[in-house]
């Protein structure tokens, strides 16, 4: 065999057990439907705000497209992934994890996808109900776009990865780092657009929130799909996604070799 | 890189590392001010440690508690960093983490385990097989043997959290083998097993050690463990080594006497035994008695004219006791044997 399908057999091996793994409880697919309700919540809302006139140029069919895409968006991209880890750096199981001959961000990564099928489940039902309850209106129809939102949606995926497993790695520097991430929920609803359409926030901060990289997150692929954005412009946003992504892979492997480094292995 | 042919296993020169632990007392006030202001101290685990041991070798890691042993095993796994000294196995740098490294060495932790606990372990068994690099029919050779020697058939296709232990340790020693590591290392293996399975888990070992050459590095408080797998050991207590060699000749060092076992027909007065040797211990059917190597030839003989002896039995001191003099003091050895 050669290094390349070793490494190829070894990623799907780990795909496999981590399937299996995801799918031994059988009520795990229904808290993944049950656990993003908050932009349902957020429909109700704004659909009420908007029963009367629309804001911003959003009615209350724009806000039920955008956050049902919202539902299904943050399905893919969310991951129990910090938990996880600190878990295991804790209670010290991250010991075996470091034996063996693969990066842990590779086991970490197959563990994400593994559980896609079934979010993928849950994703599904609020799309499926948004094209049958609004219609394809609201909806891009453009096929470069459409393939353009499957791209951004796995560079949504990647950066959030790329972003948890950074902060999961913050637990072999600091005693816990569920503190940070919770921080990093709050400011990550807030500023990608989860809470609330980023065409909402006041004129004179959108500027800079556009710089930041949250706006990847979540609202940039579900501009794409509801067809806000033309063709070109989702090409670019799409080239800073990507260089975001990358960054972000960088600074965890960064942190990763420095958490090595400090890392006590507690326990016996 | 990989060492070149005879080289030895494992290299460990003027090995040092410390802790860096967060004192904080009990109490509210003490809770509050350690939000603001923590005291930490630098602990030595591991102070100027320097051995080597050759490929095929079994060497047994003692100590007691707190004494540098599973953090000097988890510096040569990879797991820490040290900090300061020079460590090789197999040629490699273990922080450096290559995978040449990796797939070359096992680690068996007693009280940590690799198998997912909601799987069978034959999930765990193809996992790792597709991770080492391991061909498909290698694999399911080595399963096949493994699952054999270990007496695993019926076993490996029930999910792990309903195993009992013995079961547990057995996969998991099948899940470090899978790849037919070169060097093994054992943290505790045998920690909470009865003693039929301590038997097997050594039993085991050794028929590994002794068909494939691997090396083995046990650290285990079951004195059992050394004295049938390790004809060489390290002793360590406060992060340095106080000896190093052969099992025996720590033991003749430590305890030059010998135990004599009785078993009596009838109960016999203590005055009456302490008269020909020093009294361990005495009860109504058996005594045990120390006595110098060099007077067994004269004390066996009168012993057994003068009292009613219905077996008797010469053996070493156990080592437990050989360990607890040595760490109490009451032996020193005078610096590492060579």
């Amino acid at each position: 065999m050669t290094p390349w399908q070793e490494r190829r057999r070894a990623y799907l091996a780990m795909l496999r057990v981590e399937f299996a793994n995801a799918t031994h409880y059988r009520a795990t697919f229904l808290v993944f439907a049950l656990q993003s309700t908050m932009p349902l919540i957020m429909l109700a809302v704004w659909w009420a705000a908007t029963e009367d006139g629309p804001i911003r140029g959003m009615g209350p069919g724009d806000f039920a497209a955008y956050y049902l895409a919202s539902l299904a968006v943050r399905q893919i991209t969310a991951s129990w992934l910090v938990w996880g880890m600190n878990g295991e750096i804790r209670g010290g199981g991250v010991m075996m994890r470091l034996m063996r001959p693969v990066h842990p961000f590779l086991a970490y990564s197959a563990e994400s996808l593994a559980q896609m099928p079934l979010r993928l489940l849950a994703a599904l039902p609020p799309m499926i109900f948004a094209l049958l309850w609004l219609g394809s209106a609201h909806f891009t129809r453009d096929p470069l776009l459409l393939g353009l939102f499957l791209v951004s949606l796995a560079g949504a995926w990647l950066c959030e990865f790329a972003i948890l497993v950074t902060i999961g790695t913050l637990g072999l520097l600091v005693e816990s780092s569920i503190a940070i991430y919770q921080v990093w929920l709050g400011v990550h609803a807030l500023l990608s657009g989860y809470l609330i359409p980023l065409t909402m926030i006041p004129e004179e901060l959108r500027g800079a929130v556009a710089l930041l990289p949250f706006r990847y997150l979540l609202s940039f692929p579900i501009e794409v799909l509801l067809g806000s954005l033309s063709r070109g412009e989702a090409l670019r946003n799409l080239g800073v996604q990507w260089a975001y992504a990358a960054g972000f892979l960088g600074v965890a492997l960064a942190v990763w070799r420095a958490g090595l480094r400090r890392y006590q292995a507690y326990g016996g | 890189m990989p060492a070149p042919a005879g080289a030895p296993a494992i290299e460990v020169a003027h090995l040092v590392k410390h802790y860096e632990v967060h004192h904080r007392e009990a109490g509210l006030l003490a809770s509050l001010r350690s939000a603001f202001s923590r005291k930490r101290e630098s602990v030595p685990a591991v102070s100027d440690l320097s051995f080597q041991i050759a490929p095929g070798e079994r060497v047994g890691f003692l100590g007691p508690n707190g004494a540098g042993k599973t953090t000097t095993l988890k510096i040569l796994s990879g797991l820490l960093y040290p900090t300061s000294g020079r460590v090789r196995v197999h040629g490699y740098d273990p922080q450096h983490r290559e995978a040449g490294f990796l797939k070359s060495v096992s680690l068996v932790m007693g009280q940590r385990h690799q198998l997912y606990w909601d799987l069978p372990p034959v999930e765990t068994f193809a996992l790792n097989a597709a991770l080492y690099g391991v061909p498909e029919d290698t694999f399911r050779e080595t399963l096949g043997e493994l699952v054999e020697l270990l007496s695993l058939q019926g076993v490996v296709e029930k999910p792990t959290r309903q195993l009992s232990l013995g079961e547990r340790m057995k996969c998991e020693l099948v899940c470090a083998l899978l790849h037919r590591p070169r060097l093994m290392f054992l943290d505790e293996p045998t920690i909470g097993l009865d003693v039929e399975m301590q038997v097997i888990v050594r039993t085991f070992i050794q028929q590994y050690n002794e068909r494939f050459g691997a090396t083995v590095m046990l650290t285990s408080h079951h004195m059992d463990d050394v004295t049938a797998l390790c004809s060489r050991v390290i002793v360590i207590d406060h992060g340095r080594i106080q000896y190093d060699g052969d099992l025996g000749a720590l033991v003749r060092r430590v305890c030059p006497a010998k135990q004599l076992v009785l078993k009596l027909a009838q109960p016999v007065p203590r005055e009456r035994l302490a008269a020909r040797a020093e009294v361990a211990s005495l009860t109504e059917a058996q005594a045990t008695l120390r006595v110098p190597q060099e007077a067994l030839r004269t004390v066996i003989p009168q012993l057994l004219a003068e009292l009613p002896i219905l077996d008797l039995s010469v053996e070493d001191p156990p080592l437990e006791q050989v360990l607890r003099e040595l760490f109490a003091g009451a032996s020193p050895l005078g610096g590492p044997a060579a």
